[in-house]
C-alpha cells in the first residue's frame, strides 16, 4: 500500500475518496442500514413468513415477469429506435432524440395518470381495444406498458453510442468476403452490440422492479392478480406494519443489488471478450 | 453498468454518412420496416402520452390552464422543486467529481465495490427510499427523539425532501464522470503536476476542461430527475400545502380534488420543464460535437 | 463556475431559513387529515380564522395536509408536527393514543365521541340504474362490476367492507354467511384504487364498473363535479355510521403552546357556523337545528355502529384487515 502511495503524483487521493466515502455512507449506506436493522428484529421464521406469504410471492412474479417482458420488449424496438436514430436520416430526428429521455424526467404519477387515461375503456387507445376483447387498463398489460414506458430510455442510450462509434470499416470487411446485409448484421454487428443491449436491458429490469408512481394508477390493483411489490410495501406501512414493509424491502434491495453486480459482471466479461475478438 | 447511465444524455447527429456507403446502407424496404416499426413504437409509447397530457391541460381553455398555473400552493410546490433541485444537484456535483476523481485516477482495493454501491440508488424502489430516510429521522426512528428535543425537523420538512431527492439522483453526476476520466487517463495531469502546478490549479486547468460536457450532460440529467421525482419525496413530504408539496405531488392532490384539467395544466408545466431541459442537452451536445470537430 | 454554484447555493439556503423563520413569528396550527375533507377544510379555516380573530384580536395561520388516513396517522407519529388530527376512522387516532401522543381519553374531549359528524356508505350508480342496484345483496350478484377503494389502504374501503359484512350479519345470519357474502362481493371488483379518490376517478371518468361503494359525502361531491345527469344515488337498506373523529395532539400543543387555538378550532366544527359548512359538504352534521334544516339532503338511513354490531376496532383490525385476516383470506381465490 505504501509503495502504491508513493507512486501516485496526483494529489488529493485521501481527499476525493474519503470525501466519496464519506458522502455515500451519509446518504445512502446509513440510511439502508436501517432498513436492514429494521429487519433483524425479526427471526428468522416470521421473516421467510412474511416475504413468502402467497400474495407477496404472487407479487414478486408480477413484479419480475412483467419487468422482464418489458426489458425485452423495450430491448426489441429500443435496438430499432437507436438504429434508426444513427443509421437514418429523417424529418424531426433531432426532436425525437430529445424526447427519448421524456419517460425518464416526467413525473412517474404524471405518467401513470396520462397513461391510464389513454388505455383505459373511454380513452383514445382503449376504445378500439375494449371491443375486441383486449382490455390494458387495470390488467397486468396495463403494467406492462407503463414500464415500457419508463424503461425505453435506457435501452435506446446504451445501445446508441456503441452504434455510433461502430465503424463502418467493420462492414465493408464482411461485405467484401462476401456476406450479404443480414449476415452482417447477425454475424458482425450484433455481437458487438450485444453487451450495450444486455446492460441496457438490465437497467430497464432494475428500474421497473422497483417502479411505483406510475404503476399504481394503471394497474388494477387486485391481490394476486394485479398487485406489484412497491404497493405490499405501501400496504405494509399503511396498516403501521414497518417491519413487515422493511422486510419485503430487504428482499428487493437484495435482488437490486445483485442485479447491479449481474451487470457490472456482465460488462466486464463483455468488454474482455470483446477484446479478445478484436 | 459504467458507462450506461453517461450514455442516457448521448445524443446522434448526423446517419447520412451511413447511408452514402454500400456496405452501412440498408436496403430501403429494410430501411422503412425499421424507421415504420420504431417511429410508431415511439409515437405510441412517448408521443401519446405527451400530447395526452397537454391535451388534458387545455381542455378546460387558457383561462383555467393559467389560474391553475398563477395559484399561491402551485406557486409554492414550484419554488419548494426549485429548492430542492438546487440544493440536491451541486451536493451531487461535488460528490460525482469527487467520486470520478479518486475511482478514475487511481487504484485501489475495493473499488469496483465501491462503484457498485454507487449505483444502488438507482435500483432502489423510490418507495423503499423514501421509508429509509423515516426510519433514520422519524420521531421513532435512529435520531428522531434526538432530533425532536433540538427542534430540528428533517422529515415532513423541507430538509427530507432535499435528502430524498439527492438519494434519487445520488449517482447521476458521478456514473457520467467515470466512465470519461477514465478513458483520459492521468498523464496530462500528472504532467501539470510534475511542471509545478498545484492540485487545484491542476484540476481547474486541466480536467475541468477536459470533462466539461460530460459535467453538464450528469447535472442536467440530475436535475430533470430531481424535478420530477414522486414516490420517495411523497413518502417524506408531510403534504403540508403550501408548504412542503413539491410540483409533482401537487399534480396528485389536484387531481385528487377533481380538478383535472389543473392538474394535468402543472403536470405539463413539468413536461414543459423537462422538454427545456432535453433540447438544452441536444444544444450541448451540438456544440460539444462541433468543438471536437474542429479539434 | 463551482464558486457561483456555491454563492447560489448559500443564497437558496439562507432564503429557506428566512421564510420558515417567518413562518414561525406568527401562530400556526397544522390540521392532517385524511383525503376527502379537503373542501370542507378549505371553508372552515377561513371561517375560524375570522371567528378567533374576532373573540381574540389574534391572527392565526391553520395549514392543510391530507393524504390517506393511516398514512397520515403514521406520519404524525413519525413527527409530522399536527396540532389537530382530524380523521374518518377511530383507528387511526387510537394508534395515536398509543403512541402516547394523543390522550388515552381523547372521546369524552369533545362531543358526541369526539366526532363532529358522521357519513354513510352509499351507492353511486349509473344514471337510470339500468342494472336495478338496490341493495347490497344486488351488488354480490354475479355479472356485477362494483368499485371500491382497497381496504388495506383507505379507510373508505374499510367501511365499505365492514358495512357489507354487517348487512350480511343482519340479514343472512352469522360470520360464516356473511364471510361468504363479502367473497361474493369483493370478488366482483374489477379495481382497487388507493383511496377514495381513486376509486371515484375510475368510476365517473373511466367508465369502469356498475356501481360505486363511497361515502355520501363523496357521492353527493360527484354529482355536483360530473353532472347530477349522469349518476344516482341508492340508499341500502342498511348502512355504516362513518363517524369523523378528531383530536389534539397532546405532544405538540403543549411543545408549540397552541393547546388553547387548537381546542378552539376543534370546538369550532362543533358551532353552528361550523355545522352548517360541515352540511354545506354533504357531511351530516350533529346539530339538530342544522340536521333539519338540511333534511331534503340527508334521507333517513338505518346505519350501524362498527364497535356495537361488529366488534371492538383493535379487535376488527385483528380479525379482518391484519395480513392473514378474513380480508386476506375471501381476497386471496
Amino acid at each position: 500500500m505504501a509503495a502504491a502511495a508513493s507512486r501516485r503524483v496526483l494529489p488529493g487521493f485521501g481527499l476525493t475518496l474519503g470525501y466519496t466515502v464519506g458522502y455515500l455512507s451519509l446518504i445512502v449506506l446509513i440510511p439502508l442500514s436501517a432498513a436492514l436493522i429494521k429487519t433483524f428484529s425479526l427471526s428468522w421464521e416470521h421473516f421467510w413468513q412474511i416475504v413468502t406469504a402467497p400474495r407477496v410471492v404472487a407479487s414478486y412474479k408480477l413484479s419480475f415477469g412483467t419487468s422482464l417482458l418489458a426489458a425485452a420488449i423495450n430491448s426489441v424496438f429500443g435496438l430499432m429506435l437507436a438504429w434508426s436514430l444513427v443509421r437514418y436520416s429523417f424529418p424531426g430526428k433531432r426532436i425525437i432524440d430529445a424526447l427519448v429521455d421524456l419517460p425518464f424526467a416526467l413525473p412517474t404519477a404524471v405518467a401513470g395518470i396520462a397513461l391510464t387515461a389513454i388505455y383505459a375503456g373511454n380513452g383514445w387507445i382503449g376504445q378500439f381495444t375494449e371491443p375486441l376483447g383486449l382490455k390494458i387498463a387495470f390488467t397486468p398489460i396495463g403494467i406492462l406498458i407503463a414500464l415500457v414506458f419508463i424503461g425505453l430510455p435506457f435501452v435506446v442510450r446504451t445501445v446508441q453510442p456503441v452504434l455510433q462509434d461502430l465503424e463502418a470499416e467493420y462492414e465493408e470487411a464482411a461485405a467484401s468476403l462476401g456476406a450479404n446485409r443480414w449476415q452482417t448484421f447477425t454475424r458482425v454487428v450484433f455481437p458487438l452490440l450485444l453487451p450495450a443491449l444486455l446492460t441496457g436491458f438490465a437497467l430497464a429490469f432494475a428500474r421497473a422492479v422497483g417502479e411505483y408512481g406510475s404503476v399504481i394508477f394503471i394497474a388494477g390493483n387486485l391481490p394476486m392478480i394485479s398487485e406489484i411489490t412497491p404497493l405490499i410495501i405501501i400496504t405494509k406501512l399503511e396498516q403501521y406494519d414497518y417491519v413487515g414493509a422493511t422486510a419485503v424491502a430487504t428482499v428487493m434491495l437484495f435482488v437490486s443489488f445483485a442485479l447491479l453486480l449481474v451487470i457490472n459482471g456482465l460488462q466486464a466479461w463483455t468488454s474482455r471478450r470483446m477484446g479478445r475478438a478484436r | 453498468m459504467a458507462g450506461a447511465l453517461s450514455s442516457l444524455a448521448f445524443g446522434s447527429v448526423g446517419g447520412s454518412a451511413f447511408e452514402r456507403r454500400a456496405a452501412t446502407r440498408d436496403p430501403a424496404w429494410v430501411k422503412w420496416l425499421i424507421l415504420g416499426l420504431s417511429l410508431s413504437f415511439f409515437a405510441i409509447f412517448i408521443l401519446l402520452p405527451l400530447i395526452a397530457v397537454f391535451v388534458e391541460a387545455l381542455r378546460k381553455g387558457w383561462g383555467t390552464y393559467i389560474t391553475a398555473l398563477s395559484e399561491p400552493d402551485a406557486l409554492a410546490a414550484v419554488r419548494l422543486t426549485l429548492i430542492a433541485a438546487a440544493i440536491a444537484v451541486p451536493l451531487n456535483l461535488i460528490f460525482g467529481v469527487s467520486a470520478a476523481w479518486a475511482i478514475a485516477k487511481y487504484q485501489f482495493r475495493g473499488k469496483n465495490a465501491l462503484t457498485t454501491l454507487i449505483d444502488l440508488p438507482f435500483s432502489v424502489s423510490p418507495v423503499v427510499a423514501g421509508l429509509v430516510f423515516v426510519l433514520v429521522f422519524g420521531a421513532q426512528g435512529w435520531f428522531g427523539s434526538w432530533l425532536g428535543d433540538h427542534n430540528i425537523r428533517i422529515i415532513f420538512a423541507v430538509p427530507g425532501i432535499v435528502l430524498a431527492t439527492i438519494f434519487v439522483t445520488f449517482p447521476f453526476v458521478a456514473r457520467e464522470l467515470i466512465p470519461l476520466m477514465e478513458s483520459q487517463g492521468r498523464e496530462e495531469e500528472e504532467a501539470a503536476i510534475v511542471l509545478g502546478a498545484s492540485g487545484l490549479q491542476t484540476f481547474w486547468r486541466v480536467t475541468l476542461p477536459n470533462i466539461k460536457w460530460g459535467l453538464l450532460y450528469g447535472v442536467i440529467l440530475c436535475n430533470a430527475r430531481a424535478m420530477g421525482e414522486f414516490g420517495a419525496v411523497s413518502v417524506v413530504s408531510g403534504h403540508i400545502r403550501g408548504q412542503t408539496n413539491t410540483l409533482p405531488l401537487h399534480v396528485e392532490i389536484v387531481y385528487n380534488e377533481y380538478n383535472f384539467a389543473a392538474a394535468f395544466a402543472v403536470a405539463s408545466l413539468l413536461a414543459l420543464l423537462a422538454l427545456f431541459t432535453l433540447i438544452l442537452k441536444t444544444i450541448i451536445e451540438v456544440r460539444a460535437a462541433s468543438q471536437v470537430a474542429k479539434a | 463556475m463551482l464558486s457561483r454554484v456555491f454563492s447560489w447555493a448559500g443564497f437558496v439556503l439562507a432564503f429557506v431559513f428566512l421564510t420558515a423563520y417567518t413562518a414561525l413569528a406568527q401562530t400556526t396550527i397544522l390540521n392532517v387529515s385524511y383525503d376527502v375533507s379537503r373542501e370542507l377544510y378549505k371553508q372552515i379555516n377561513p371561517a375560524f380564522i375570522d371567528a378567533w380573530k374576532a373573540k381574540t384580536g389574534e391572527t392565526v395561520t391553520v395549514n392543510q395536509s391530507h393524504g390517506g388516513s393511516s398514512k397520515q396517522a403514521a406520519s404524525v407519529a413519525e413527527g409530522l408536527d399536527a396540532d389537530v388530527i382530524t380523521m374518518n376512522q377511530a383507528p387511526d387516532i387510537d394508534f395515536l393514543a398509543d403512541k402516547g401522543l394523543v390522550a388515552k381519553d381523547w372521546k369524552s374531549k369533545f362531543p358526541n365521541d369526539a366526532a363532529p359528524y358522521t357519513s354513510v356508505s352509499v351507492f353511486l350508480v349509473r344514471k337510470g340504474n339500468p342494472k336495478g342496484i338496490k341493495d347490497w345483496s344486488d351488488l354480490a350478484k354475479p355479472g356485477i362490476s362494483v368499485i371500491v377503494p382497497n381496504p388495506k389502504t383507505s379507510g373508505n374501503g374499510r367501511y365499505t367492507y365492514l358495512a357489507a359484512w354487517g348487512y350480511a350479519l343482519e340479514n343472512l345470519g352469522g360470520a360464516d354467511a356473511a364471510k361468504d357474502f363479502v367473497k361474493k362481493l369483493f370478488g366482483n371488483v374489477p379495481v382497487f384504487d388507493g383511496g377514495g379518490r381513486g376509486a371515484t376517478t375510475t368510476f365517473s371518468q373511466r367508465d369502469v364498473g356498475d356501481a360505486l361503494v363511497t361515502f355520501e359525502n363523496e357521492a353527493r361531491l360527484i354529482a355536483v363535479e360530473f353532472g347530477a345527469d349522469k349518476f344516482d344515488i341508492v340508499y341500502p337498506s342498511l348502512s355504516v355510521e362513518a363517524p369523523a373523529p378528531v383530536a389534539i395532539n397532546e405532544k405538540v400543543v403543549d411543545k408549540k403552546k397552541t393547546r388553547e387555538v387548537a381546542t378552539a378550532y376543534l370546538n369550532f366544527l362543533y358551532s353552528p357556523e361550523g355545522q352548517a359548512i360541515i352540511a354545506k359538504y354533504d357531511f351530516r352534521p350533529r346539530d339538530e337545528a342544522v340536521l333539519r334544516a338540511n333534511q331534503a339532503k340527508f334521507p333517513p338511513v338505518k346505519t350501524f355502529d362498527v364497535e356495537k354490531l361488529i366488534g371492538s376496532w383493535a379487535d376488527v383490525r385483528k380479525t379482518h384487515f391484519a395480513d392473514g385476516g378474513i380480508y386476506d383470506q375471501i381476497s386471496v381465490k
